[in-house]
Parts: structure tokens; C-alpha cells; sequence
């Protein structure tokens, strides 16, 4: 047997690494992708270049599935290898980094030292707090006192997926562990959270691009959720709002319904109470990718009253079930056509062509008119 | 004028007569109508829909009222421009019957609008005109013009009150009197641009509708169209109105003056007709007329009653007949009517969901407006001198010096 001979051409950076030109492509497509303007996406890829800014980023795990990670190894505007090399610098990840025990350790401290005060603290899974936290502990150390030692000397804090947002499924009753979100372990700092299960990649990327070029974080809502992608609700935007407002509904899974794509709220979609993106940003650029454009009600995995608390298949209360009265309808009653009125009108038309003729009968009969007084005078 | 002054004289005799009384009783029982429609909205009152904006008040009570308002302008275009003065008796009914015929429609139109309370701003923001606009057009002109009209008629007010018991009415008369006299001139212009102006543009309103007016009506020459036509009724309205108040007021029959102006209708009617079929063949749509259906029906119904009177007026012996000559001048009338009532109602197609015909409410709300129209013109004339005076003769020869 002759070993097989992989063949191929190299990729772009394996050889010359990225070049400027399509490194701001990049940029500016991940920082639209999340709705920040075109100019200021400019920028910040051209921020970036100029001063070979790349912020160092830390991502510790703690109590959940990974699948925010997982989510983010799917991107491909930027692919992962350009945005973990070229974008930022992720100095420790516990499911990328190539190190492993004390190696992995030291890479964590050397970090928080050269960057102190600049790095971006990404939590990724909910935080034990039951007895000291004793649920989860990352080489010899809790969850908790990691994360508090890791936020103390960070720039920014980014709290993605539900866990980290707010205990998400670790957090379900009865919540054994104590799990919690980082906002209410690390109280008095901003944590920026982008709940979601998996979060979307690109909320993050927005999120971190706009602190590494200005060095601010993006405006948002009193649960720390960036307004650019949590201002509105998913029934807002939904692909499927229109069999909603004409009351198509899918009664069952498999119904007729169902494969013709009618609206998922009575199986128990939680689109009209739930503050997120999906509906115009899907995942990983695959149209359709996420709950409702496969055919599922969105189980509301943003919010925290929804997600693992509300059962799976209930409903939830509507803002505004019907429009206001304040929209006209699409075709406007109207009257018909009154018996009287047509009788009326026809009278009206006939007495005046009648009386006209009659007029004009009189007028013939009697004797032309030479200059003097004529008609004989008609009042009574 | 002054030189005209004994031409014309009050009518007199009792105001109350009967027909005068069913006039007022008739216009009573309508005018609990126009408390209805403000009383209960347009939803209520009429059968105005989303479709449907513009129903009969606006396409009677303004756009044929205006017509037949046209009276005043079709004589002094004949008086002062081509100065034929052997119609000057006429001028006066004319603009009587025009002054009327504007005020109604300027009364009308405060029952179409929504807002009514708020017309008042038209004239007095220019900062807000939109001079795109033709309906803003046809709003400032048309008030204007109402305002032009009962100036020109002034002079009839002021000879009676000027010879009236002292007190403020015959001091204002006395004082105002030269003025406008001296503003004549000018009034008489304004008069005569006004409507020019509007009654062409209330074609180019139609026009603006685009495909939802029906091609054999559709026309860049729409505006033309309504010009010629208000000429048309303006004459017919002042046969009509001369021969029946001779009739009914017992007047002065005018009928050889009439006549000669029954020739000038012939060919005003002609030229109407001609040019709808010379545009209509030009642009390729005659081929409309082979379809059966209530357009074409409409449309030969038009041709007709625009050409009958052109033939029932041909001869000049056919002319000195009053009997012809009122039946001609009513289906003159009758004609524009229709015309105009076809260009914005029956020839307009909003869409299929759409039905128009006026609600009793509507018909009676118009027949009040008329009603009311009449009841003014038999007060005034009885009062005022408007008509030709008896055994006055025309100063046919000296009107031309």
C-alpha cells in the first residue's frame, strides 16, 4: 500500500499570512453583519491595521456545554483561524489553547500581567455559588473566586450564552448548584451579557471589535444586553409575522400547516416575548439556521423568565394581539346603493326635463317676440 | 356701467308667491340635512368611500355649478373682449346667476371637505401654498373669483341703495360707488382670467388620476375640454335663464338677442366635439367606441346631446323659435352636466371593490344648495335691478363707439 498524497493548495495565510486588503474585508463584513454603520466598520478595521491593535481576550469556562464556542468555531465571516489569530488575540481559551496543566495556568497569569486593565474577560457558563462554590473548580480554583479574580483587572466583560448571562440551564429549578449568572457575581462592574443558546457569534464579534477600535462598549438595555442586537423581539422581524397577523397558525407538528410554514405561536413559539436578533441574523450565515426557520417555535433561550422555566409548548401573552382600530383595513367597508335615492335622483333628473320640455312647449305656443312686454305674469 | 344703468330695473311685486313658497319649504326640509351631515359625519350621510372621495357635491354641486356659474364669463368675453355690447343687457343675469353659482359651490364644498372650519387659511397662509397643486389652483381661484364677481355686481346694490332712506347702507353706496366704478376695468379682467384659469384646471384634476379615468375621457386635452364646455353652458345657462324668466317673472322677452347668441353656441359645441374626436383618432382610441359597455353608452350619450343642439340651432329661422331655442339651451345644459359628471364619477374606476351612487342624504344636501340658490336669485331680482327693464331698448349702435 502506497501511502496517499493529500494535495492542495495552500490557503491564503499559510503562505503570506492575511494581507491589509482583505483583512478590513473581514472586519467591516463582521462588524455589518451586526449592524454597526459601514463607516464606523471602516474604521475599525482600519483602527486596527494602523496601530496592529489586537486586544488579548481570556475565555473562561465554567458550568455549561460549550456550545457557545462550538457556535463560534462555525463562523466563517471571519473564519475562526483569522478571527482568533489576526483580530484578537485569545491568549487563553480552555477548549482551544494548545497548553495544557501548569503551562495552561501560567498562560492565564502572564496574560492578566502584560494586558492588565486591557484584556476582554469573556465568561462563557453559569457560576456556581452554593457552598463556596464547589460545583466547579478549573485547577484547584472555584468558579467563583476565578471569576472574580480574572473580572478584577479586566477591561471589558462579556458574558456569553445564557449561563453566563443568567444561569441559564444549570440554573434550572431546582438549581442544585446554586448556578448564576456573572452580572450578580461580579456586582458593581459592567458586564456586558449576550444570552442566547449558543449565544450568535456575531453579537460577540460586534461587541469586542467596537471596544479594540474605541474603546467603548455598545449601548445597552437594563439587563446589559446590547441594544444593536436585543432592542426588539423576535415576533418584530419574524419571517413568518404575516401568516401570524392573517391568523395561519400551526395547529400541530406535521400539520399542512406545518409544511406550508404558517406561524409556530400556538405550538408554543416564544418569539413575541423574547428580545434577540435571530430573525435577521441567523447562524453562521446558513439561511434559516435557528429554531423558527427550521420549523420550531423559538423556545425563548434569551430571556431569563422563559428559557428552561416556561414549559417547552405554552404560550405566551402577546403585546398587542390585534392592530389597533388606528390601521385602516385593506378593503374598506362601503355602503351600497340606496332604493330611495335612486328613486329620488330619478325623480328629481325626470321633473326637471319634464318641466323644462313643458316650458319650452308654452314658450313656442305663444307669439313671437318682437321687443314688447311679453309672458303674462305667472305670481299668485 | 352707469351708461347701462336704465337698462336694468327691479322686478317687484310680492315676494311670497306659491312657487316661491313650495321653494322655501322645499329648502327647509333640505336643510335639515345639512344639520344631518355635520351632525353625524361623512361616514353617515353619504356613500363616500375609500374608493369614492369626490361624490355628487363635489361633481355637481362644483364642478357642473361652476359651470353653469360660467354664465358671467361666457358674456363678458363677449361684451368686453370682442365687444359685441349688443348683449350688454345680459350682463347683469349673467353675473348674478355666476355670483350665485360660485357662492353655492363655495358652500357645497365646506359639506365635502372633512375639516371644513379650516378653508379659511387657503387664501390667507401663502407661505403654504403648494403651487404644484391643481386643486390648490381651483381653491384660490374659485374664491377669488366669488369675491370678483359680487364686486362686478356691486354697482346693481349700490343704484338701489344709493336711491334708498338715508342711513349707512346708502352713505357706503354712495362712497363706494366711484371706486368701483374705477376698479371696473381691472374686476372685469380679473373676471375674465379666473375662470380661464380654473375651469381648466378642474380637467387637469381628472387628469391627474392617471389610468383610473377611462380612456375616452383620459386626455392631455382634458383642460381644453372642461374650457369649451363651461363656454358652452355658460351661453346655454344665459338662453335658459332669460327665456324662463320672461317666462315665469313675465320680463321682456329677449328672444332675437337670445338668438343671435344661440349662434355663438354652434360653433362652441362644434369645436367641443371636433376636438374629442380628433384627439381620441389621433391617439389611436376610437377603436374604444366599438366596445359595448356603459363607457362607450356614456359617451355617444355625450356626443349626442353636445351635437343636437348644434343642429337644432343651425337655421336662424330655427333660432327666432323660444320653444326651440329653451329646449336647445337646456340640452346644452344638460350635456355639460353630463359630461362633467362622467369625467369624475361614472368614468372614474378606483378599482373593483368600489361603488358609487349618492346617498338620499347627499341628493338632498344638493337639492338644498339649488333650492337655495334659487330662493336668492328671485330675491334679489325682485329687488334689485339686475334684469333688463321693461321697454328699454339695447344701445346696440353706441356700445361699439
Amino acid at each position: 500500500m502506497t501511502a496517499v498524497t493529500h494535495h492542495r493548495d495552500p490557503l491564503p495565510w499559510e503562505t503570506e499570512g492575511v494581507d491589509r486588503r482583505d483583512f478590513v474585508k473581514v472586519v467591516t463584513a463582521a462588524a455589518v453583519a451586526v449592524g454597526i454603520p459601514f463607516t464606523a466598520a471602516e474604521q475599525m478595521a482600519e483602527a486596527a491595521v494602523a496601530k496592529k491593535l489586537k486586544p488579548s481576550v481570556v475565555w473562561l469556562h465554567f458550568q455549561e456545554c460549550t456550545g457557545c464556542t462550538e457556535s463560534l468555531l462555525r463562523t466563517s465571516h471571519p473564519a475562526l483561524s483569522t478571527l482568533i489569530l489576526d483580530l484578537v488575540s485569545l491568549d487563553y481559551h480552555e477548549t482551544l489553547l494548545a497548553a495544557a496543566g501548569h503551562q495552561a495556568e501560567k498562560c492565564l497569569e502572564d496574560t492578566m500581567k502584560a494586558h492588565e486593565g486591557k484584556y476582554v474577560l469573556v465568561i462563557e457558563g453559569a457560576i456556581p455559588v452554593k457552598e463556596d462554590g464547589i460545583y466547579c473548580k478549573i485547577g484547584g480554583r472555584t468558579a467563583l473566586e476565578l471569576a472574580n479574580t480574572v473580572a478584577a483587572k479586566a477591561g471589558a466583560i462579556i458574558a456569553i450564552g445564557s449561563c453566563a448571562s443568567w444561569g441559564g440551564i444549570p440554573s434550572a429549578d431546582p438549581n442544585p448548584t446554586g448556578a448564576t449568572g456573572a452580572p450578580e457575581v461580579l456586582k458593581g462592574k459592567t458586564v456586558v451579557t449576550i444570552p442566547g443558546c449558543p449565544a450568535n457569534p456575531y453579537n460577540l464579534l460586534g461587541v469586542v471589535l467596537q471596544f479594540a477600535t474605541f474603546g467603548t462598549l455598545p449601548a445597552l438595555d437594563e439587563l446589559g444586553r446590547p441594544k444593536f442586537a436585543y432592542g426588539r423581539t423576535i415576533h418584530e422581524h419574524c419571517p413568518r409575522r404575516a401568516h401570524f397577523d392573517a391568523g395561519r397558525f400551526v395547529q400541530v407538528f406535521g400539520d399542512a400547516g406545518h409544511r406550508e410554514g404558517w406561524c409556530l405561536y400556538k405550538t408554543g413559539c416564544k418569539g413575541p416575548a423574547t428580545h434577540a436578533n435571530c430573525s435577521v441574523q441567523h447562524f453562521g450565515e446558513v439561511t434559516d439556521a435557528w429554531p423558527i426557520g427550521i420549523g420550531h417555535p423559538c423556545f425563548g433561550c434569551t430571556e431569563k423568565s422563559l428559557a428552561f422555566r416556561a414549559p417547552l409548548h405554552s404560550t405566551v401573552d402577546i403585546e398587542r394581539p390585534t392592530p389597533p382600530d388606528t390601521y385602516p383595513p385593506i378593503a374598506a367597508p362601503q355602503g351600497g346603493i340606496s332604493p330611495l335615492a335612486t328613486g329620488v335622483a330619478g325623480a328629481l333628473v325626470g321633473a326637471g326635463v319634464a318641466a323644462g320640455f313643458m316650458a319650452s312647449r308654452k314658450m313656442g305656443a305663444e307669439p313671437p317676440a318682437g321687443g314688447g312686454p311679453g309672458g303674462p305674469e305667472k305670481e299668485g | 356701467m352707469s351708461r347701462y344703468a336704465h337698462l336694468h330695473a327691479p322686478v317687484g311685486g310680492p315676494l311670497w308667491s306659491r312657487p316661491f313658497r313650495i321653494l322655501v319649504v322645499v329648502f327647509v326640509f333640505c336643510a335639515l340635512f345639512f344639520v344631518y351631515r355635520f351632525a353625524a359625519g361623512l361616514g353617515a350621510s353619504t356613500a363616500l368611500n375609500d374608493g369614492y372621495p369626490w361624490g355628487i357635491w363635489i361633481a355637481f354641486d362644483v364642478v357642473v355649478g361652476t359651470a353653469l356659474g360660467c354664465g358671467g364669463y361666457a358674456v363678458a368675453l363677449l361684451v368686453y373682449i370682442l365687444n359685441k355690447g349688443t348683449y350688454h343687457p345680459l350682463v347683469r343675469p349673467a353675473l348674478l346667476t355666476s355670483a350665485l353659482g360660485y357662492t353655492m359651490a363655495s358652500i357645497a364644498i365646506h359639506f365635502d371637505v372633512g375639516r371644513p372650519w379650516l378653508l379659511y387659511r387657503i387664501p390667507l397662509f401663502p407661505a403654504h401654498w403648494n403651487f404644484n397643486s391643481a386643486l390648490f389652483e381651483v381653491a384660490l381661484c374659485v374664491m377669488t373669483y366669488v369675491a370678483v364677481l359680487w364686486l362686478e355686481l356691486s354697482p346693481a346694490f349700490m343704484e338701489k341703495w344709493s336711491q334708498g332712506p338715508a342711513g349707512f347702507l346708502r352713505r357706503t353706496s354712495e362712497k363706494a360707488a366711484p371706486i368701483v366704478d374705477k376698479a371696473m376695468p381691472w374686476l372685469i379682467a380679473l373676471g375674465l382670467l379666473l375662470p380661464t384659469m380654473h375651469q381648466s384646471s378642474l380637467g387637469t384634476v381628472m387628469l391627474l388620476t392617471g389610468q383610473k379615468l377611462h380612456p375616452l375621457w383620459n386626455t392631455p386635452l382634458l383642460p381644453l375640454l372642461f374650457l369649451v364646455s363651461c363656454l358652452g353652458m355658460g351661453y346655454a345657462v344665459v338662453v335658459f335663464e332669460s327665456a324662463l324668466s320672461s317666462g315665469i317673472l313675465g320680463r321682456r322677452r329677449e328672444t332675437p338677442m337670445l338668438a343671435s347668441l344661440a349662434g355663438v353656441m354652434v360653433p362652441v359645441l362644434a369645436v367641443f366635439t371636433l376636438v374629442r374626436f380628433v384627439d381620441l383618432g389621433l391617439r389611436g382610441r376610437l377603436g374604444l367606441l366599438g366596445t359595448f359597455d356603459l363607457y362607450t353608452g356614456m359617451f355617444v350619450l355625450e356626443t349626442v346631446l353636445f351635437l343636437a343642439p348644434a343642429f337644432m340651432l343651425l337655421s336662424p329661422k330655427a333660432r327666432n323659435d323660444a320653444g326651440n331655442l329653451f329646449r336647445a339651451s337646456m340640452i346644452m345644459i344638460l350635456a355639460g352636466s353630463v359630461y362633467r359628471l362622467d369625467a369624475y364619477i361614472v368614468a372614474f374606476r378606483p378599482g373593483d371593490r368600489f361603488s358609487y351612487f349618492p346617498s338620499f342624504a347627499e341628493l338632498m344636501v344638493t337639492l338644498g344648495v339649488v333650492a337655495l340658490e334659487v330662493i336668492l336669485y328671485v330675491v334679489i331680482v325682485k329687488y334689485f335691478p339686475i334684469l333688463s327693464a321693461p321697454g328699454a331698448e339695447a344701445p346696440a349702435r353706441t356700445a361699439r363707439a
